[in-house]
């Protein structure tokens, strides 16, 4: 019998994809075009956070939007309606947007041009967390309606997170959330997260978030 | 649902580090993954096995080891596993603090493989 031999391999199998969306981020840094990756199970209110921040930064910053979905065009045709370039990008059935997915869909967009370009990422709070996308900064919203457990179930996601949106807080009243204890949870597991409470529906906290989205794009475009 | 572009990249690496000319046939995948990723061992073994048919790597088990989630306390350095269920009393078990930082536990890796 053949004689069975140990190989050392100690590759990440990750490495392409982190390779590639570091060799992203060094493009948005020469191009100074901030990328932020929104994440959120479906439903949570990415597309209409995303058309509330046009609404506040379109005078102040040239913008653009890559809609990842699984098999529709349905959020990049509300995005078009504002009159800011969208990219849908359909993933085909994948659960997530990797580096070489975003890159694709930057290839639409003159980057020099842009300030801004938010990726609505796949609704789904698992798989995105895996994968770096080559943004700048990763954001998520967790909306009133899903429950404030969900840093429980869902760690890795909290983890990744520069920014944690709480979003539907008009629903507050109707539900037994726990924002406090949503907050500490979070903060348990990411000290560094920075928390809004906002409401895309009645506008509340919007602007807080905006004016916090618009200090790191100027400080990254100054950096 | 994130374990077929994962396989696929766990193929490559293993095909990689294992030439034709002095590897004919792998037997086994030593892979270690972290405790905060949600990738089911099962559905890694079904679709290596559906991706591998007709290379090198056909039929090679893959063994997968947990990497323990490990956190670092800010305040005196004190490094220290922690189970996932446990992770919302996460307190440095030293000094009591709980502003700490994650520095294990995450991503994947192949460590290394047998081969005939």
């Amino acid at each position: 019998m053949a004689k069975i031999r140990l190989i050392e391999v100690k590759e990440e199998i990750q490495a392409d994809n982190r390779a590639k969306a570091e060799a992203l981020r060094s493009r948005l840094a020469a191009n100074k075009t901030f990328l932020l990756n929104l994440m959120s199970s479906p439903g949570a209110g990415k597309t209409t956070l995303i058309l509330r921040t046009i609404e506040a930064l379109r005078d102040d910053l040239q913008m653009s939007v890559i809609e990842a979905d699984i098999d529709s065009m349905v959020d990049a045709e509300k995005i078009a309606t504002t009159g800011i370039m969208a990219v849908q990008l359909r993933t085909g059935g994948f659960c997530h947007l990797d580096a070489s997915m975003v890159e694709k869909g930057l290839e639409g967009l003159d980057l020099a041009s842009l300030d801004l370009v938010i990726i609505e990422n796949v609704g789904n709070l698992v798989c995105p967390a895996e994968f770096d996308t080559g943004a700048i900064k990763n954001a998520m919203i967790l909306s009133v309606p899903e429950g404030d457990d969900k840093p429980l179930k869902y760690p890795l996601m909290f983890t990744v997170c520069d920014v944690l949106l709480i979003n539907k807080i008009d629903y507050l009243g109707l539900s037994d959330f726990n924002v406090a204890a949503l907050r500490q949870r979070a903060n348990t597991l990411n000290p560094r997260i920075t928390i809004f409470e906002v409401s895309s529906k009645t506008g509340q906290g919007i602007a807080e978030w905006t004016r916090w989205l618009k200090r790191q794009v100027d400080e990254f475009r100054s950096g | 649902m994130h374990e077929l572009p994962v396989t696929e990249s766990i193929l490559k690496i293993v095909l990689q580090h294992a030439p034709a000319e002095s590897v004919s046939k792998i037997v086994r995948i030593f892979l270690e993954v972290g405790e905060l990723s949600d990738l089911e061992d099962e559905w890694i073994q079904h679709y290596f096995d559906y991706l591998s048919k007709g290379t090198r790597a056909e039929k090679a088990e893959l063994v997968i080891q947990r990497i323990p989630i490990t956190f670092q306390c800010d305040a005196c350095a004190n490094r220290f596993e922690i189970k996932r269920e446990a992770l919302q009393d996460l307190q440095c078990p030293e000094c009591g603090s709980t502003v700490c930082k994650l520095v294990a536990g995450k991503g994947y890796y192949v460590k290394n493989m047998e081969v005939i």
